[in-house]
């Protein structure tokens, strides 16, 4: 089977030229700036963008156990209407990813049913409790690509230790979130003027940065690969500058919220803005734009974290943290940064494909003769609008909701597939 | 409406909802109503027909209490939503005690509730005027009237005035709707306590005055307030004792004296006598804490009336 994508503005070798990709099943067969010959299906892509397809680092599919949030199929198809081929699921589910039992769940039900690859990432200690390490090795053998807590901290530091020396062990990336929970106490928003004017309790940048402190140093005396998820403050980002410049084995990532949004979205009390960590001030969103544009920040991460309507939709104290990445991802990035001027086309692509590839080692997000066909197709000057009822998410908990944004993910193709076809007028 | 105000089916969230102007309104009509509660029947027939709920998903008594005369002296009907009987208790959501208050036929809520934006959301549901009665430590706009109203009262005008509120600011509803209120009506505020009772950046959110030392905070006060201290941010590790804390901020005949002569005394109660405030002080002739209670009756009397289109 034979398609051929034609005329499209392809990012290939870290630049956009016009080019034409051939696939062959699975793969790239050729990318040309011209190519006739005959196939069995051609995608007109003339005034269209072709990207590699996106790569998500940090996810939650709530499948098993929470599938009422999402399941593996919602969560994927969402993924692919959003752009993405690759995404790496987060292991606090129920029962959580602390064994190969649930790895190996977790992996055949994407294969028959996802709609993008999904990598799993495992727990660093068993059932995210902080206490005992996790069968990380065990683990690898069944395909995970990283270890996490996410959305938990191991808050030991001895036992921390132990984890990253006995991760580094294995050559197992460990992705922290970090969070101080005496810091960050019941804290709702960021510290700053909105958490005063609102009078709701605050999670400071310091919970974060403390915990960052310390495992940079763990990372440094026990040479494990650490990345450190939804990096939020400036102070934070001052910490990771030292690591890169001292050498070490650290990255970071960071949220298209964080990059878009700052405390003032939470004035309203919307709990769809309602987020760990938080919104911060300005100040820091500024510094995490810069930092991206820099590279000191490696990549972006959606952090999609689905929450049903009735779980959002409660006092602003009382509903759960998190916020609805996939499907708004892209086109928010593209309507508040790019088209602003702030960040350029390309450093927005490759936060979004080849570098998160390259923060875990995983082969996805170039687009390369031989390699698998993961492309995204974007018409930038279509909008789009996310509705409760076009997105394909279970959930509907984005800040984004009902809110025209530019930048259309049209056709995502994931080895050599159609996973996500936008019909026309659709969000 | 006269002067072009219009307060009919308004919610009464904070006091950044309302003007200068509609205040000064608010503070007019409440006078009026101080009128009626001195009458020997106290009643009057404005709201007959009309229900009033009062949700309180967070005890308090004396502020039902005060809403629920405040209705019943209009003549509305008054039913009491109250916690720790309420079906809230057995995990229903906020959402649906409002829905099935709302099918019952209420006009007009008044909540108070441990969670900011609380009262927000009783109106997203029910579509009902709502009164904020205290939201956590967000607002709580009736006892700023009343404050406001008991300041007015006694001094003709808040122009100028300066007001300096002593305690535990960071856990104080009171305090931020004050805040909004008093400089609206052109007070200059001064918030004084220890920093580890203080939100960050209230000057730039506020516009007011920081002072951690009391004799700096009360120096010129035309009106002083103090804020009850909790013995429970004591354990939350924010004051080493009540001791401790009194020595620097209490207000005492002794302190009192680096305000104004004569300076207003007021306190949003309950009282820990000994601790923020000293009898001395609470009972002395400057005191109005009292009158801030009555006062309290006759602003919640005045905003009902004026949001369910009472008939004088």
């Amino acid at each position: 089977m034979k398609k051929l994508i034609k005329n499209g503005t392809v990012y290939y070798q870290g630049a956009f030229s016009p080019k034409d990709i051939l696939i062959e099943d699975d793969k790239v067969a050729a990318i040309k700036d011209r190519i006739d010959e005959p196939a069995d299906e051609v995608y007109e892509a003339q005034g269209k963008y072709v990207f590699p397809g996106f790569v998500d680092l940090h996810c939650h599919l709530r499948d098993p156990g929470q599938t009422y949030k999402e399941d593996i199929v919602t969560g994927t198809k969402a993924a692919a209407k959003g752009g993405f081929t690759t995404i790496c699921a987060m292991p606090n589910t129920e029962p959580v990813v602390d064994n190969i039992a649930s790895v190996e769940y977790l992996e055949r039900r994407a294969k028959d049913l996802g709609f993008c690859k999904v990598r799993v990432i495992g727990a660093i200690t068993k059932h995210l409790e902080g206490k005992e390490i996790s069968e990380m090795a065990t683990m690898q053998e069944g395909g995970i690509v990283a270890v996490s807590d996410d959305g938990h901290c191991v808050q030991n530091a001895k036992l921390m230790l132990n984890c990253m020396k006995y991760a580094g062990n294995f050559g197992l990336p460990v992705i922290i979130h970090a969070e101080d929970y005496n810091l960050a106490g019941k804290g709702q928003i960021h510290s700053g003027k909105i958490a005063t004017q609102l009078g709701l309790s605050t999670i400071p940048p310091l919970a974060e940065e403390v915990i960052i402190a310390r495992d940079i140093m763990l990372a440094e005396n026990t040479k494990c690969r650490l990345h450190i998820a939804h990096v939020s403050s400036a102070y934070a980002l001052e910490l990771i500058r030292q690591a890169k410049d001292k050498g070490l084995p650290v990255t970071c990532e960071v949220t298209p919220h964080h990059l878009t949004l700052n405390e003032e979205a939470c004035v309203k009390f919307d709990t769809n803005t309602k987020c760990k960590p938080p919104l911060r001030s300005e100040k820091d969103r500024l510094a995490l734009l810069e930092a991206l544009k820099s590279g000191l920040i490696d990549c972006i991460a959606t952090d999609h974290a689905p929450h049903a309507d009735y779980e959002k939709e409660l006092e602003f104290d009382r509903a759960p943290f998190g916020i609805n990445g996939f499907e708004a991802a892209f086109a928010s990035l593209f309507t508040l940064l790019v088209d602003k001027g702030y960040l350029t086309l390309e450093r927005l692509i490759d936060a979004l494909t080849a570098a998160p590839a390259k923060v875990l080692g995983l082969k996805a997000g170039v687009i390369e003769e031989g390699l698998p066909a993961d492309l995204t197709v974007a018409d930038l000057k279509e909008t789009i609008t996310l509705t409760a009822e076009n997105m394909l998410s279970k959930s509907k908990n984005t800040p984004w909701l009902n809110i025209p944004l530019k930048g259309k993910i049209v056709t995502t193709f994931c080895d050599g597939k159609i996973t996500w076809q936008a019909e026309t007028q659709n969000g | 409406m006269q002067q072009g105000f219009n307060f009919i089916n308004r919610c009464l969230f904070d006091l950044d909802d309302y003007s200068a102007e509609e205040i000064m309104y608010i503070l007019e009509a409440a006078k009026g109503m101080k009128e009626i509660n001195l009458r020997e029947y106290k009643k009057i027939p404005t709201l007959r027909g009309k229900t009033v709920c009062t949700l309180f998903v967070e005890n308090s008594t004396r502020t039902r209490m005060s809403f629920e005369l405040a209705a019943n002296r209009l003549s509305a009907d008054v039913v009491s939503f109250q916690e720790s009987i309420s079906a809230i208790q057995k995990g229903e959501s906020l959402q649906d005690t409002v829905y099935t208050l709302n099918a019952m036929g209420i006009d007009l809520y008044v909540i108070r509730h441990s969670s900011p934006g609380s009262p927000q959301l009783v109106h997203k549901y029910s579509k009902k005027p709502v009164i904020n009665a205290g939201d956590g430590r967000h607002a709580h706009p009736t006892q700023a009237l009343l404050d406001i109203f008991s300041i007015w009262e006694k001094m003709g005008s808040l122009q100028g005035l300066k007001i300096t509120i002593v305690g535990d600011i960071l856990n104080s509803r009171v305090v931020r709707s004050n805040l909004i209120g008093m400089k609206k009506l052109g007070a200059q505020v001064t918030v004084c306590g220890p920093r580890t009772l203080m939100p960050g950046q209230m000057e730039e959110v506020y516009g007011c005055k920081v002072e951690y030392d009391l004799k700096t905070a009360l120096k010129d006060a035309d009106c002083v307030m103090g804020l009850r201290m909790q013995l429970e941010r004591q354990t939350e590790g924010l004051f080493p004792s009540l001791e401790e804390y009194t020595k620097h901020y209490v207000l005492s005949k002794d302190t009192i004296k680096w305000a104004k002569k004569d300076a207003l005394i007021m306190h949003p109660g309950p009282m820990n006598r000994g601790v923020e405030i000293l009898p001395e002080i609470a009972d002395s002739s400057q005191s109005i804490i009292t009158e801030q209670v009555a006062n309290g009756v006759a602003v919640r009397m005045a905003l009902l009336f004026l949001i369910l289109g009472g008939k004088a």
